[in-house]
């Protein structure tokens, strides 16, 4: 492996300001990594000219001593931000001429920090799904055991892959009901869901407004907690955006956790999770026991029924949100005679078999005559979900869970909607509770692949997040690099 | 698929499917439906929930969305309001013909 891939995002940030190397160099290692490891599948889009011209201007920041905190750090983005003049598809057909003419909030905030774009990073279409598989242009493979081609999860399969593979430094993800985490545990890395309303959802293609949130996959916590930095921050261009300070995270990794409460659900060890999960996941136990925090049982009733609230509430805003692709403003038409049959024709062939389920799931909830039955009566047990989380955070300060029910499966493997749809079942919950969520990678199962591990907070509680993450992260040590991995 | 776990028949997914605006070819009509009931009908576990006195959810963050004043804060910008569109004709949209 090059040398300059063994660097994260941290320990490049503090190399490439003592002049050990130069953004330049370091984006160039970049773009050759991409390119041994373009078997994955993981890039939409690269735009090399453009990272090179950003690269240079970092360096002349650096010499100057003006760096800013991302200062020539190369990273990739998922396809759901609109990024200035460059193609942004949300990995699907309808999208896929779509070049936007404006930046999406957090990737402006990303390039104001000094960061420098690599490309597009592949996703399941409109971030629907969970192995990346409804892409339009074909899944990504996942880095670990390469000969047997895993999915890396989804939807921000693109980024999961990217990072663990060392194509990206790290890579910007979005979550609506687990895609930062389920991915970022099929590949071995780090991923962060920040409470809805700390990044700013403008420019990010929408699919479900009340869940949808940014987030960052990174190889370390650290790295997690530096990018983050840059990403959040209110935005009047978003009316959901929270008008909150956030601290400092840098300055939370090492606080340590002594006296913390830590909350063990009962209702996420069921039947159907992997063994060597659960060993994994009393082993996390007890390490963060032994860092010093207390552990206690915890109980959320309402844990079952999630999924079933999740499978309601986000298709019906997906309908909604996907309307406004009818071959009219922007991206793909197929001509017909009169404009229904336009739209009908344009909507059947741009978007995908998930995608239209989905559309055609949601249509049905809010539809005259079941408005009541489901998306009403989703919304009320949504809101027990929640109550759920604030009473047990009366009494803990975290909950620690595992990130999923199993470690990656072979692509193809899934046939069924509803089997593919289980494997968010960790992540639906805090989703739903719109509460921060981290999974890191803690150990491999039996057969070489990663198994990552949850932490959930309490609303804005993203400082906190970072440090009991940083102490489970110390105590797992997982340092296996992927046999996919550019070398 | 037995009568029990029909939610939706093939009629109704035609009238979602316009309500949708989405053209499903009559081959896969089958397929989508028994895709549809499976997931209905997975989704109808949330009966057994007793919500009597709980008020919806719409949004988690508790904070009234924020009002502003009523000004122009972007504008003549059409070039690039229809540079992705697929036809436009001297600053309109081109869709095809509504009004015989």
């Amino acid at each position: 492996m090059s040398d300059l891939l063994k660097f994260d995002l941290l320990s490049a940030s503090i190399a490439l300001k003592n002049k050990e190397f130069s953004s330049l160099e370091l984006t160039n290692a970049y773009f050759e990594a991409i390119e041994k490891t373009s078997a994955l599948g993981a890039y939409l889009e690269i735009i090399k000219d453009h990272s090179m011209n950003m690269a240079k201007a970092s360096d002349k920041n650096i010499n100057n001593g003006t760096s800013r905190p991302l200062e020539g750090l190369p990273i990739g983005v998922k396809d759901m931000f609109c990024t200035k003049d460059i193609k942004t598809t949300a990995s699907s057909k309808i999208l896929e001429n779509f070049c936007p003419t404006y930046e999406s909030t957090v990737t402006q905030n990303l390039w104001d920090d000094g960061a420098v774009m690599l490309g597009k990073l592949s996703c399941d279409e409109f971030a629907m799904g969970s192995s990346n598989e409804t892409a339009a242009k074909g899944n990504v493979v996942n880095p670990w055991l390469k000969n047997s081609k895993m999915s890396p999860g989804g939807s921000s399969g693109g980024s999961a892959s990217a990072v663990a593979a060392r194509s990206a430094l790290a890579a910007t993800g979005t979550d609506t009901g687990g895609s930062i985490r389920q991915p970022a545990a099929f590949c071995g890395v780090t991923g962060l869901k920040p409470t809805y309303g700390r990044c700013s959802r403008w420019g990010i293609v929408a699919f479900s407004s009340s869940l949808d949130q940014a987030g960052p996959l990174t190889r370390t916590v650290s790295d997690a907690a530096l990018m983050l930095n840059s990403m959040a921050g209110y935005d009047k261009k978003d009316s959901t955006s929270a008008n909150l300070e956030m601290p400092d995270l840098m300055n939370y990794l090492d606080k340590g956790i002594k006296g913390k409460k830590i909350g063990i659900p009962k209702e996420y060890t069921q039947d159907g999770i992997s063994q060597d999960i659960v060993k994994f996941y009393e082993k996390s136990i007890n390490w963060l026991k032994e860092s010093g925090a207390e552990i206690l049982p915890v109980s959320l009733p309402h844990t079952k029924y999630a999924l079933p609230v999740y499978y309601i509430i986000a298709p019906a805003e997906a309908s909604s949100n996907l309307a406004r692709y009818d071959g009219v403003r922007y991206g793909k038409r197929n001509e017909a005679a009169s404009l229904d049959e336009m739209y009908e024709v344009t909507r059947g062939n741009g978007f995908g078999e998930e995608v239209k389920r989905r559309i055609m799931i949601g249509t049905y909830v809010l539809s005259s005559g079941y408005y009541d039955a489901y998306y009403l009566k989703a919304q009320k047990v949504r809101r027990l979900i929640k109550e759920d989380f604030d009473n047990v955070f009366e009494e803990v300060d975290y909950i620690l869970t595992p990130s999923t029910p199993t470690t990656s499966f072979e692509l193809g493997q899934k046939q069924d909607p509803l089997t593919m749809y289980l494997n968010d079942i960790f992540t639906v919950p805090a989703s739903l509770a719109g509460l921060p969520g981290i999974s890191l990678p803690v150990g491999l199962d039996k057969s070489g692949l990663p198994i990552g591990i949850q932490l959930i907070a309490n609303s804005f509680d993203e400082p906190g997040l970072i440090s009991t993450a940083r102490a489970l992260e110390r105590s797992a040590e997982f340092n296996f690099i992927p046999d996919g991995a550019a070398t | 698929m037995s009568n029990k776990n029909t939610i939706v028949d093939i009629p109704t997914v035609n009238k979602i499917a316009r309500l949708s605006r989405l053209d499903i070819p009559e081959a896969s009509k089958q397929s989508l439906t028994n895709d549809l009931n499976n997931i209905l009908g997975f989704v109808a576990q949330l009966e057994e929930v007793d919500t009597s006195d709980v008020k919806p959810l719409a949004s988690v963050t508790g904070h009234r969305l924020p009002l502003r004043s009523d000004e122009v804060t972007d504008g003549n910008i059409e070039d690039l309001v229809l540079k992705n569109a697929p036809e436009s004709s001297s600053g309109f949209f081109v869709v095809p013909k509504v009004i015989e």
